[in-house]
This record gives structure tokens, sequence and C-alpha cells, in this order.
């Protein structure tokens, strides 16, 4: 499945859309957010996507800690550090769209320190498994620690924001991605556009790296000491 | 594996291990004099910069002192254990017994020290609140909060063979969620007006406990192994 090349073929096509019918196409005018929306297609989905690679990380530690599979441990580091990047992306594109919305690249907004927190724990995973040289340990610790903080990371970023004041859309009844932000016009883009295409993006990069991976252990030879 | 944690043989074992912990703590008075001791200087410190505080420094600095006593006290449970010694209780008994009577023995020294350090901070700093008997509650409530993500962390920590800074670099992203959350319920001992979600917070609080216990009752025993 990762060396086919339908779904990158796909990916391009998708993304040529996006950034298309993204710039192109109607969008209904808003008093403060104008032709702003149009973010929608690359701030909302890039969040998307680093939600799915996270998930997928998850998903790739707790079957390393069922199976002792080396290969699933290198699937799921690489997944959290495609899921970082993205997150990062995210939060570029977001404070730029608030820039614009807000007055301020940030203003201390609960949406925007959640998703810093989600970044800061990823990068404490990072930092825990560099802390280990011996490879078994390290894979089965990092597992541990990745599904531990992904639980701890819903509140976080699911439920806290939503409590509290806030200027994001999503919380205090005013939900995002409602009827009365985008029409129809929008989702068409959003939906089969922007979020499988990023998505699909951010699998590619990090299928790539993941390739890379095998292939410097396999040139050590499958040595167990450190990277 | 692990045997099953509702057999009262299992039972037995907890609360062997709750004891010998418990003991130890009462014969060497190392970790409660010298958390207290850390807290005391510190609040003393503080007190003389800033004197008597307001409400809302008052809060901000007490929750960030309990973060911190609850890294140091509870950073030593698994930090002071030999390596040989963790594996003779890893033979003696389940690795869920075990991490079972750590969190429980930390949430017990966590409960003490908030509410020793609730005292030092009314007694130090002064004390602005109008409802104090509630934030003796929310105190207890967040001191074992933080003792059950910091105890699991621990282990983590020692797994990986690192010194407390490790716990801080994994635990103080984490506690975040937890640490807004107190923040926000303790709104109620410094304000004269009930403010609305209150109950929907604690229960929040409360869930995330029972699902920090879970996850620590099904993740440990995968540290355990070597």
């Amino acid at each position: 499945m990762i060396r086919q090349s339908w779904w990158k073929i796909l990916c391009v096509v998708l993304l040529v859309y996006t950034f298309i019918a993204g710039f192109l196409g109607a969008v209904p005018a808003k008093p403060i957010l104008n032709e702003t929306i149009r973010n929608l297609y690359f701030h909302v989905a890039m969040w998307f996507s680093m939600m799915i690679l996270f998930i997928i990380s998850l998903v790739y530690s707790i079957k390393y800690l069922r199976t002792n599979n080396h290969v699933f441990d290198i699937y799921a580091l690489e997944y959290a550090k495609g899921g970082i990047v993205f997150g990062t992306l995210g939060l570029l594109t977001g404070s730029i769209w608030a820039r614009w919305t807000w007055g301020a690249f940030w203003s201390s907004d609960p949406k925007q320190l959640g998703a810093v927190i989600a970044l800061l724990i990823y990068f404490a995973y990072l930092v825990l498994r560099n802390s280990m040289t011996d490879m078994d340990k390290r894979a089965r610790i990092g597992a541990v620690y990745n599904i531990f903080a992904f639980a701890m990371l819903f509140p976080t970023i699911w439920i806290i924001p939503r409590m509290v004041e806030s200027l994001h859309p999503g919380g205090m009844g005013n939900p995002a991605l409602d009827t009365h932000d985008i029409d129809s016009r929008m989702r068409a883009v959003f939906w089969p556009g922007a979020v499988p295409g990023w998505t699909l993006l951010a699998v590619w990069i990090t299928t790539l790296r993941i390739r890379l991976s095998l292939l410097a252990e396999s040139e050590r030879g499958g040595s167990r000491t450190a990277r | 594996m692990a045997p099953n944690f509702t057999s009262i043989g299992s039972f037995r074992h907890i609360l062997t291990l709750f004891r010998k912990d418990l003991l130890l703590e009462v014969r060497q008075q190392y970790t409660f004099y010298g958390v207290l001791l850390y807290v005391a200087s510190t609040i003393f410190v503080l007190y003389l910069s800033m004197g008597e505080p307001e409400g809302t420094v008052w809060k901000g600095l007490f929750w960030m002192m309990q973060l911190f006593i609850c890294v140091n006290a509870v950073a030593k449970s698994f930090l002071q254990e030999g390596k040989g010694r963790l594996l003779y209780f890893y033979t003696i008994a389940g690795p869920r017994d075990f991490i079972l009577s750590k969190l429980m023995f930390n949430a017990l020294l966590m409960l003490l020290m908030s509410l020793v350090s609730m005292g030092l901070f009314v007694l130090m700093l002064g004390d602005p609140m109008p409802n104090p008997f509630a934030f003796v509650l929310i105190s207890c409530l967040g001191g074992v909060s933080l003792s059950l993500v910091f105890t699991f962390l621990a282990a983590i920590a020692a797994r990986a063979q690192q010194s407390a800074a490790l716990m801080a670099i994994l635990g103080f992203p984490l506690v975040i969620p937890q640490l807004l959350l107190l923040s926000k319920i303790s709104n109620i001992a410094f304000e004269e007006v009930i403010q609305g979600g209150l109950a929907g917070m604690i229960l929040l609080l409360s869930g995330l406990d029972v699902m920090i216990i879970a996850l620590a009752l099904i993740l440990f025993p995968f540290l355990w192994k070597d």
C-alpha cells in the first residue's frame, strides 16, 4: 500500500484542487473574516492531519506493546514527528489568521495555549526517547509514554478550551464548521479536498521517513546498539 | 503475569507494600521533613519578596508550589528503590499491586503536604479567601490528582534511569490541564459568587484521576518488564 503511487497522485490532485478552488472559489462575505475565511482550507485542515497522525502513532505504540515488533516503534515515532510538523504549521497558519481577525499574532487564547501544550507533550516524548540508549527499552518506555500522553491530551485540546471563554470558534455555543460560518461551496472544498489532501501529504512525508529509518536500520545489520 | 487484583491475596500484597512504604517513611522521616523544610523555606522566600499578595497571585503561587512539592515528594518513591530491591518486589508481588501501593502512598503523602503547605501559606502569606474551608477540600483534591500523574511519571523516569529532571520535563506539559482546572475550581474559595459549570469541572477532574489510575494499571506491567 505504501509503495503504491495512486494515493500520491490523488494527494497532489486534491491539493491542487484545494489551492485553486481555495484561492479562486467563491466564499461567503463575513464581517471581520472577509477573505481570510479561505484559511479554513489550510489552518483547520492541518490540525485535522495532526490529530490523525497522532492517532496513527498511538495505534502503532499499542501495536508495539502487543507484539514487541521493532518496526512498529519506528512507525509510531515517525508518525509522532509528522504530527509535530503539521501541528507547528497549524499553529503558524492560525496565528497569521489571528493577526488579521483578532488583531495580534498571539493573544494567549485558550485554544492557542492548548495547541502549544500538545506540542510540548510530544516534544517531551522525543526527549524521553533520546534519554535512553537501549533500543528495546527506548521503544517500550516511549510507547508507554505515548499512550499516556495521548490520553492526557484529550482534555487539553478537546474539552477544556470548550469550557472557557475563547475568541476561537468551537466553544461557548459557537461551534466551528457551523452552517452559519461556512456554506456548501466552502464545504465542497474543505471536506473532499483540503482535509484528505493535507492528511495524505502528511502520511506521504511520514512514510518516506519511515522507509529511510528502516533502510538505515538494515544497513546497520540489525545491530542492537543505539542509533 | 499479574494476578487478578481483586483477589484477597493481591489485596494483602498491596496493603503490605503500602505499609512498608509508610513504615520506611515513619522510621527515616526523610521525605516528610525534607519536603517540609523545602516548603517552609520557599514560602518564607515568597513572603520576604512579596509580603501578603492579593487573591489571584496567592492562588497562582499556591498551585505552582503544589506542583514543585509534588515533583520533589513523589520523585523519591521510585528513585529511592535500588535495582536489586525493585527486582525483589517484582518477584514477590505483581506489577499492579506494586503500582497501586505506590499510588496510594503518594496520594496520602501529597494529601498531608497539601494541608501543611496550605497552613503555611495562610500563616505567612495571609488569608485572602472568603471561603477557606472550600479551599481545603480543593487543595486535597488537587494534591491527590497531581500525585497520581507524577507517580506514574516517576515510574517512567525511574525506568529510563534518569533523575527528577526528566520527570519535570515529562510532567509539566501533562499537568497543565489539571492545574488549569484546579485554578478555575479554586475560584469558589476566592469569590463570593458561585460560578456556573463548577460541578462539571470537579467531575472532569475526578474523571481524569480515574483515567490516570486505569492507565497506570494497564501500562505499568509493560514498564515493569526488563
